[in-house]
């Protein structure tokens, strides 16, 4: 109750007093239990798992505008005194729900590498008493860009995920979704939030395409665009040309360009040139990767296949650089050495329906590469 | 817990402050310690002399050797600590925001003073494991 009045003295000078100030108390103050409640809970189902403190820190009101209990507590595991990699692994962990195997997954380490690092940020947080609390207001900014990869990668684990036979686990998805949203709201200003709320709602847009009844996978290419959802399309369009007015780009207003370009086009030309504004905010194998095929779409698939030959040492454990490969050696007729690449492309890939899709095509290839046996 | 703050950054010789900016550097750091003890955080909080006063002293091949100089010659170099009590990271950071370095150039390396008791556990559990 005292919470409400104190909320009560902070919001009726400037919204005017509710009409009846008693009930608007009540309820408020009830909220607030509830909510303390819950986050209390989650708080002490959480910590021990971390096994952080001994004794819990007495609890105070944190002046905090962030409205989801969930974003919250992302918020507090991304304290800067851990290094960008444990922040998200760690969230991911903790409060995306995922398991090690999908974590080490999402970051393309093998497992033991990010049991390993996990259990370093937990000694870190406890031997440097790093506290497990939500931030106040003026941490939200240093704190936001590790958010959001948190949420991008939740979405990108429901979007394609890594273990498992259902291709699109709706629920991290959705959940992501609805924390961009939040996080939108929230700052309504800042580009790159916008950024990452329209990259997301245009994968999800195509999302029931991905895979056809049987659940195959279908490319992009292929792909009945009468069952993408428009409306999410729309926005998508709407909100990542609204972020590039707002400020220079970035990662994730870059990001969003290309997969709204994708929803329209797709002039390979203008993503090739997206992907070449990405490359040039750091290096990043994957980004040279999707640029070295948009080159190879556009027209020059000679040069694409060497930018995705030098990546080699740094990609030789992700599948998608042997399907990339793979794929451009199919299209230059080298169907030996392109069925090779999907054959390892299949040994990394852990989805079902990946699997199932590599393994048509390195059927199809291999048929190809050899002339049938005369009985 | 306690935490240790070493400070480090480019030496400045007493004599590249003007006599203004040397008073205004002196009160800025009784201005930090007295917040600091008010607080009832402060254990110690000490400002060194430069790195031509060092002295090192190593062990190798079971002989002592005693060197002019800094443990490791580079351009930032330790300049002064602070061992403060504090209830967490957080609050350790916050009270190394209000210190007088932090201009341009400036690093506080924020260590937490070792928990004995869970140091000599740990070498129990690795014995029995």
């Amino acid at each position: 109750m005292q919470e409400a009045f104190a909320t009560a003295v902070e919001r009726w000078p400037r919204d005017g007093v509710p009409d009846d100030p008693v009930a608007w108390l009540v309820t408020v103050a009830r909220h607030r239990a509830i909510d303390r409640l819950r986050r209390d809970r989650i708080l002490r189902a959480r910590v021990p798992e971390l096994a952080v403190v001994d004794e819990p820190a007495p609890e105070e009101p944190v002046p905090t505008s962030v409205p989801d209990e969930r974003l919250r507590l992302i918020f507090a595991c991304c304290h800067p005194a851990l290094a960008r990699p444990a922040q998200t692994a760690l969230t991911l962990r903790l409060l995306g729900g995922l398991s090690t195997t999908e974590v080490a997954h999402a970051f393309l380490v093998p497992e033991a590498t990010m049991a390993q690092r996990l259990s370093r940020a937990k000694a870190k947080i406890r031997a440097a008493q790093i506290p497990f609390r939500i931030p106040p207001d003026d941490a939200l900014p240093e704190r936001l860009e590790a958010v959001l990869d948190v949420v991008y990668l939740v979405f990108n684990e429901g979007y394609a995920a890594s273990a498992g036979d259902a291709h699109v686990r709706r629920s991290l998805c959705a959940e992501a979704l609805r924390l961009a949203d939040v996080i939108a709201e929230l700052m309504p200003d800042e580009p790159e939030v916008l950024g990452l709320q329209a990259l997301l709602l245009a994968h999800d847009a195509r999302r029931d395409a991905r895979v056809d009844h049987a659940g195959a996978l279908v490319l992009l290419e292929d792909q009945d665009r009468s069952r993408w959802n428009a409306r999410e399309a729309d926005r998508a369009t709407r909100i990542a040309a609204h972020a590039l007015r707002l400020g220079p780009p970035r990662r994730y207003m870059l990001q969003a360009a290309i997969a709204v370009e994708h929803l329209h086009g797709p002039d390979w030309e203008r993503i090739a040139a997206l992907y070449s504004h990405l490359a040039a905010l750091g290096p990043d194998p994957v980004v040279e990767l999707n640029r070295a095929v948009a080159i190879a779409l556009a027209g020059d698939v000679r040069d694409g296949l060497a930018r995705i030959d030098a990546l080699a040492p740094e990609l030789a454990r992700y599948h998608y650089f042997h399907a990339a490969r793979a794929d451009l050696l199919r299209r230059l007729g080298s169907h030996d050495e392109a069925a090779l690449a999907y054959a390892r492309a299949l040994e990394l890939a852990g989805n079902e329906a990946e699997r199932a899709f590599l393994a048509c095509r390195l059927g199809t290839t291999r048929s190809r590469s050899a002339p049938p046996a005369r009985a | 817990m306690k935490v240790l703050l070493t400070l480090y950054g480019e030496e400045r010789a007493a004599e590249e402050f003007s006599p203004e900016a040397g008073a205004q550097e002196m009160a800025a750091w009784q201005a930090f310690d007295q917040a600091a003890r008010a607080a009832g955080v402060l254990i110690a909080c000490e400002g060194l002399e430069g790195s031509h006063a060092a002295t090192t002293v190593r062990v190798d091949g079971g002989a002592r050797q005693v060197t002019d100089g800094p443990f490791i010659e580079t351009k930032e170099q330790l300049g002064g600590f602070i061992v403060l009590d504090v209830r967490d990271l957080d609050e350790a950071l916050e009270w190394a925001a209000k210190t007088p370095w932090n201009h341009d150039g400036c690093s506080t390396e924020i260590r937490p003073v070792m928990n004995y008791e869970a140091w000599m556990e740990a070498t129990q559990e690795h014995a029995t494991s």
